[in-house]
């Protein structure tokens, strides 16, 4: 199946032996690079720039000025190693330069060499380093093994974001020209077509009639799926994987579901049809905002009153922490709402006042736990306390199956684990760290499976969904064993008059 | 001589300690945190952030989470180096605070619990493979450094004393710029000069960590980005030309 060792997974999650250091086992394992086309589309160089290593330096000088983090984490590191073994790129292959503290050495010597007296002074002495072809190389390719996904940050005793490193090295990588063909080309469709697919207008509004027969044949209701309804209440801004990938529609056909019973009128929009913002992969603050804006106009344009996001970690994050101050104020809104808002509050809310009932039934034989997505869970919240990011899509499955299970305690929460696909690596040229990226998810998986007869893994953003369905076969799951969350709730919720 | 020499060495390197820190605080004051990026669950209110960094200085929250023995060996080292310092400030009260004699065994205590922890960090680094891989030569001389200083210390308090109230009288003369003679003890002019060399070391190296766990925006950041916008001074231009 494979052309790489797919790692072999401890029975007991806690058993699993840390991985001996194997140095550049990883090194071959980087992602296409961008096509010219694709680079000056964004407003980089198309190819690497003759003088790229001083465009790069300058460019770090540049980032300095703008982000007191990436300055001050430059500094601060340590080198305790705490952070080490935290990383699923670094359990999954052992290569050394996958250690968060290693990762951002890779940028920091450059720092310490062109931006710190010691480092101009004693050089590798205090780990500083010219930036030469074999350290872009690197930067290349351990810059895109990393899925930003922040687990290093919870454990950092200063709280070193290694994502703010990898977003600062990407960014100044398109700067010289030196782009990722994934990220790049996604990020020009959005800005050409609205979505990460390219998927036009029409061909969105013929996916979603599709999607209403589909529904009144299965349920005999009328579940509407629209589409750039001027005055309706909510604007739906969601992954454009929902739109047509497995088990992705299924979370949309959940949505669409909960908005038909519970009365309230939303659409989507062919102008912002993707929550996704791969900006934020990228690094570049100008491309996240042209991105958000879209949101904007078409929130303007609609005249709707809410802005509700679809199931998607890193677009959570985005909507959540960055929205507002990219694309606000949001003063032409309802005040009564949080903007924005995630599409599992408005559910859960309805589900605590009954504007919706779950029936477990529905999902009989079914025993799920529950993957958080790092985004999700480290870069945000629902709800109105700290920790409703794992609450609430709990209390949401829990109404809607029999069964409920949790997985290990160091793999969920703060502490999950990426699904070894996110950050802009969710790309068949990158399968292989993505196979491996996944094995301290898998070995967690594969433990409750065991003890508790665990039947699927609910999911809540549309790169792990992605990334699951294709890694899990290689670890001996069907693929189908990853569900969206509004798929269990799209079974189980009682449409029409008797509910 | 040599009280010239020290003396001028310790004005070198608190000169060089207050600028070198006060300019790298200047920067990370002045450079903006164009996002919100605090590692959540976070407190919803600055007050709570506030606490949040208040933990992770006073126990190490974050590294208490992340590794047990790494977490003693700092504790050790930096709880040893705070009792330490308390116990130092004998020498420059002329009549020390209630407090400082109070600490004054605590602080012999301390020192051993910092070259412990000190020693316990540096066999990590040797033994330890992934931070063997991660260390550089300055990270070993750091510790060295810091030992080097605690031996010269610990052997003045329990071997070889040195003359305590000539001590005191030379170090009360450095802020009158009044040089009154150091006494005359190899081992002192050592641990003043190593000490020395370590607050000049300070500002241009990972010691940068101490003012650095103040400023981490993933830990001093409140949970309020749907109700505060914080557009950054680079990004208004962009942030303006839309709304116009």
């Amino acid at each position: 199946m494979a052309d790489f060792a797919v790692p072999v997974l401890a029975d007991d999650f806690e058993l699993a032996s840390p991985p001996a250091l194997a140095p550049d086992a990883m090194a071959h394992c980087q992602p296409f690079r961008a096509q010219p086309a694709h680079n000056r589309a964004l407003g980089f160089p198309g190819e690497l720039v003759p003088d790229w290593e001083a465009r790069a330096v300058a460019r770090l000088g540049e980032l300095l000025e703008r982000s007191r983090a990436l300055r001050v984490y430059l500094d601060s590191c340590v080198k305790c190693g705490a952070c080490a073994d935290k990383c699923h790129f670094f359990i999954g292959t052992g290569d050394p330069k996958n250690m968060p503290v290693a990762r951002q050495d890779l940028l920091r010597s450059v720092y310490r060499r062109h931006f710190t007296t010691a480092g101009k002074l004693l050089g590798g002495w205090v780990g500083a380093r010219d930036l030469d072809e074999a350290l872009l190389q690197d930067w290349y390719t351990y810059f895109h093994q990393c899925s930003q996904c922040r687990r290093c940050s919870v454990f950092c005793p200063f709280g070193i974001d290694t994502a703010e490193i990898s977003m600062a090295a990407r960014e100044i990588m398109d700067s010289i020209g030196l782009g990722q063909k994934y990220c790049n080309e996604i990020i020009g469709k959005v800005h050409t077509v609205g979505n990460n697919l390219g998927l036009p207008g029409p061909a969105l509004a013929n996916t979603l009639e599709g999607l209403e027969e589909d529904v009144l044949d299965d349920t005999g209701i009328a579940v509407k799926f629209p589409l750039d309804v001027a005055g309706a209440d909510v604007l739906l801004v969601t992954p454009s994987a929902d739109f047509f990938a497995e088990p992705h529609v299924d979370g949309l056909i959940g949505y669409a579901k909960v908005f038909h019973q519970a009365g309230v009128s939303w659409t989507l929009s062919s102008y912002a049809s993707e929550a996704a913002n791969f900006a934020m992969f990228i690094g570049s603050y100008e491309q996240m905002h042209k991105i958000a804006m879209r949101i904007r106009k078409a929130a303007i344009d609609l005249g709707v009153k809410r802005i509700i996001f679809g199931e998607c970690g890193h677009a959570w994050r985005v909507a959540y922490a960055f929205l507002n101050t990219l694309a606000g104020p949001w003063d032409f809104l309802d005040p009564r709402y949080p903007v924005p808002q995630h599409i599992l509050e408005f559910t859960n809310g309805l589900i605590e006042s009954g504007g919706i009932r779950l029936d477990k039934d529905a999902n009989a034989g079914m025993c799920v736990t529950f993957h958080d997505s790092c985004n999700v869970a480290r870069a945000s919240r629902m709800g109105d306390r700290p920790g409703g990011q794992f609450a609430i899509p709990r209390a949401v499955i829990q109404a809607a199956v029999p069964r409920f299970v949790d997985m290990h305690p160091d793999t969920i929460n703060a502490r999950t684990f990426c699904c070894g696909g996110g950050g802009g690596l969710l790309t068949d040229d990158l399968i292989e760290l993505r196979v491996k990226g996944a094995k301290p998810r898998m070995e967690a998986l594969k433990q409750v499976v065991t003890d508790h007869g665990v039947t699927h893994m609910a999911a809540i953003c549309a790169i792990c969904k992605t990334q699951f369905a294709k890694v899990l076969p290689y670890y001996g799951f069907e693929m189908d064993m990853v569900v969206s969350l509004h798929q269990l709730v799209g079974r189980a919720i009682r449409l029409g008059d008797g509910a | 001589m040599l009280s010239v020499a020290i003396a001028s060495l310790l004005a070198v390197a608190t000169l060089v300690l207050v600028t070198g820190l006060g300019w790298r605080i200047a920067r990370y004051t002045a450079t903006p945190v164009p996002l919100a990026i605090p590692t959540m669950p976070a407190p919803l209110t600055r007050a709570g952030a506030a606490a949040r960094v208040g933990r992770e200085v006073v126990l190490f929250e974050s590294l208490f989470g992340a590794d047990k023995l790494l977490w003693l060996a700092a504790m050790l080292f930096h709880v040893g180096l705070l009792l330490v310092l308390l116990r130092h400030l004998r020498y420059v009260f002329p009549t020390p605070p209630l407090l400082i004699v109070f600490v004054q065994p605590f602080g012999k205590l301390g020192a051993l619990a910092m070259m412990a922890g000190a020693l316990l960090l540096l066999a990590r680094r040797l033994v330890l493979p992934p931070v063997r891989f991660i260390s550089r030569p300055s990270d070993v001389a750091m510790l060295l450094l810091l030992l080097a200083i605690g031996a010269t210390g610990l052997a003045m308090t329990y071997f070889v004393h040195t003359d305590i109230i000539g001590l005191k009288q030379f170090l009360a003369g450095l802020p009158l710029l009044e040089l009154r003679p150091l006494p005359d003890d190899p081992m002192l002019a050592l641990h003043l000069g190593l000490a020395a060399a370590l607050l000049i070391v300070l500002p241009f190296s990972k010691l940068l960590h101490i003012p650095g766990v103040f400023f981490s925006p993933t830990r001093n950041q409140a949970d309020d980005s749907r109700d505060r916008r914080r557009v950054a001074p680079w990004a208004r231009k962009l942030d303006e030309a839309r709304h116009g």
